[in-house]
């Protein structure tokens, strides 16, 4: 057991490290701006009066790393500081828009998951036959098409020929769950036909490295069957790489969520990491950069941590 | 039932009997399935839907026919060694190819082909189309076809030019590192992972908040992006050739780093990387597709794939599709190099799967 729990803790430590260094790559990337924030906000016109009382009010004065290790502290107690163009606080801009996407994505998810690993599994045991083809060009396809493309085509059929579902996804307080779920449905097909794509094609080959093993071979010769060499001998196998596929989609899902919000007007943090670039709102952008980076290494890690404790050969050590 | 429905039946009973009769065991099966699906589907959605589906099996028979001209054209035009090797592409490659082909036709000659300029204005917002306009007006008035055209040109070309940096950028560092070795090769390796653990959307969104949408932006930002992946890669099949005796015998005889990659190492790993570039292209072409979406790619009035379906996405909720042809074109592009890939890899690997 020492060796699981060194390993995992590991791990766990090395993911800290990397999110470590991407909120510093975060914060000191806006260093990099010609001039400094203060003069991004008041222009090339600005009198030196108003950099000079900006600059104080943000707390420019102060050196760099200061200002990060204030940033991060805050940060973790979920405060990123106030919007350079509102003034409005960063957490109350996005915290509700945060809990819109995470509900968008499990939403997708939970579709998309037990879909495409049942799939995936299909394809790999009827592999090179025609339906195995069929499924591979219908994958690909949805793969490479950019999410905006499903997401208007879904809104051209479902919501503007046959007015099943809106095509705005506008949310409001008093939604029962059944009218919640009806309004996303759109924004999360879309996500889910793209992460299906992935999440099928990578289920596929992985079992099918694991069928070419030569242990499988053996339990087939000795006459297992079949059913029994996949719940036996090739499941226990197959977790790790099936986990690593799940989350790796997961994390694909946080950036497939920014179009997808955008298409379908959806009031989630994408959004508003859109708009804040746009803007150049730099306290936003870096608020929902260090959110989305720090979900994708969670994300990974969970997979990385799944894989070790999936693994037999770690679990039964000699 | 009308003469449509009739024809259907008949010549899919008669070429499904035709096949059986000699013996075409796939094709057969294919065609009587579809066959008694098509009774399901015509008494559940009417002729409406044998219709679609008659298109849909005349759009894959279009492109069939088209492929399999263009890769016998591709056998005859070139020299004896490559045509064999073209001999043993499947269609989806030769279709894979011949888009590319015409897409490249439609950048380079762009001026030639579109008959109006990109950012000319001819006629009322959102025109229907007419005789000089083959897919009507934009929201300002402009050619639609036109700027399609040369939206092939913008968006591919801009795609192209930031794959090519962050290719280079990569294979450079990739090389450099499984040649020399030791720490240098540490360091590389730790910013890559680093690198790689940011999505690249919000990483790109990053950049350009701070350095504003411009071209040249875009270009850095995307080779820093996908440079690691490129970077893993090179490293990796540098790295098994690197091992080889007749990289040792080139180190004895004094030769420097340089002439090891250029003259050793890069002739030896050429068919990974060729497919590598393939498929970067295509998370590349899509990044930069979805970054003019959002509004902060390639700057107006430059026609631009991504940015025409954003302005004309209005059109989309009076059943119009217009506004998906820029996405359309997005898409084939992207699934053409795709099957050109998995034709390279295929071959490279030596049939990997089985």
């Amino acid at each position: 057991m020492g060796d699981i729990l060194s390993l995992v803790l590991k791990r766990l430590g090395y993911g800290l490290i990397t999110l470590l260094v991407i909120s510093v790559i975060i914060f000191f990337m806006v260093e990099l701006l010609p001039g400094d924030i203060a003069q991004a906000v008041l222009g090339q016109g600005a009198t030196e009066e108003n950099l000079a009382a900006l600059r104080e009010q943000m707390g420019l004065n102060d050196p760099a790393p200061v200002r990060y290790f204030e940033w991060l502290l805050g940060a973790i107690q979920g405060d990123f500081g106030a919007s350079i163009i509102s003034g409005e606080r960063v957490s109350s801009v996005i915290g509700e828009r945060f809990m819109n996407t995470l509900f968008l994505a499990a939403y997708a998810a939970v579709i998309a998951v037990p879909f495409a690993i049942t799939l995936g599994i299909i394809v790999a045991l009827l592999r090179n036959t025609l339906f195995d083809r069929v499924a591979n060009v219908l994958t690909l396809t949805s793969i490479s098409s950019p999410e905006f493309f499903l997401g208007y085509i879904l809104i051209l059929y479902f919501s503007v020929k046959w007015g099943m579902f809106p095509a705005i996804a506008s949310l409001s307080q008093d939604m029962t769950i059944m009218e919640l779920l009806e309004r996303t449905f759109l924004p999360a097909l879309t996500l889910v036909l793209v992460v299906t794509a992935h999440m099928m094609r990578m289920t596929r080959a992985a079992i099918i490295n694991l069928l070419a093993s030569p242990y499988i071979e053996m339990a087939r010769l000795k006459g297992t069957p079949p059913w029994k060499v996949i719940v036996r001998h090739a499941l226990p196998n197959a977790w790790a790489p099936i986990i690593n596929v799940v989350a790796l989609n997961l994390a694909y899902l946080i950036t497939g969520v920014v179009l997808v919000e955008v298409v379908f007007v959806y009031p989630g943090i994408g959004q508003a990491l859109v708009d804040a670039v746009s803007k150049r709102d730099f306290p936003i952008v870096q608020a929902c950069c260090l959110i989305f980076a720090g979900t994708f290494i969670l994300l990974n890690l969970a997979a990385d941590v799944g894989a070790i404790l999936t693994n037999p050969r770690l679990r039964h050590p000699k | 039932m009308s003469v449509f429905v009739i024809t259907y039946f008949g010549l899919l009973i008669a070429t499904s009997c035709a096949a059986a009769y000699w013996n075409q065991r796939g094709p057969f099966l294919t065609l009587f399935s579809l066959t008694l699906v098509s009774f399901v589907l015509g008494i559940v959605g009417g002729a409406g839907a044998l219709r679609f589906v008659a298109i849909a099996a005349g759009m894959i028979a279009f492109a069939a026919g088209i492929s399999y001209a263009f890769r016998e054209f591709l056998v005859l035009i070139t020299s004896h060694n490559l045509s064999k090797e073209i001999k043993t592409a499947p269609l989806t490659a030769s279709f894979g190819m011949f888009v590319i082909f015409t897409y490249a036709v439609a950048g380079i000659f762009a001026p030639w082909i579109a008959p109006y300029g990109e950012s000319e204005v001819i006629s009322s917002a959102f025109a229907p189309a007419d005789e000089n306009m083959l897919l009507g007006a934009d929201q300002l008035g402009r050619d639609m076809f036109s700027r399609i055209i040369y939206g092939a040109r913008n968006t591919v070309g801009l795609a192209l030019l930031a794959t090519v940096a962050a290719f280079l950028m990569g294979a450079f560092a990739g090389l450099l590192a499984a040649t020399k070795g030791g720490w240098f090769d540490q360091v590389l390796g730790r910013i890559a992972d680093i690198i790689m653990s940011i999505p690249s959307l919000i990483f790109a969104l990053l950049m350009l908040s701070i350095f504003g949408p411009q071209v040249i932006v875009i270009i850095v930002a995307v080779a820093i992006i996908y440079a690691p992946r490129v970077f893993r890669l090179t490293r990796a099949v540098a790295g098994n050739v690197v091992v080889m005796d007749y990289i040792e015998a080139a180190k004895l005889r004094g030769e420097k780093t340089w002439y090891l990659i250029r003259r050793e190492i890069l002739p030896n790993s050429t068919a990974p990387l060729i497919a590598e570039f393939g498929l970067e292209f295509c998370f590349v072409f899509l990044l930069v597709a979805g970054l003019s979406f959002l509004g902060l790619g390639v700057q107006p009035p430059t026609a631009d794939w991504g940015s025409m379906v954003r302005e004309n996405a209005t059109l989309i909720s009076f059943g119009e599709i217009t506004p998906l042809i820029p996405a359309a074109a997005i898409a084939l592009l992207t699934v053409a190099v795709n099957f050109v890939v998995d034709w390279m890899l295929f071959r490279s690997s030596g049939l990997k799967e089985q």
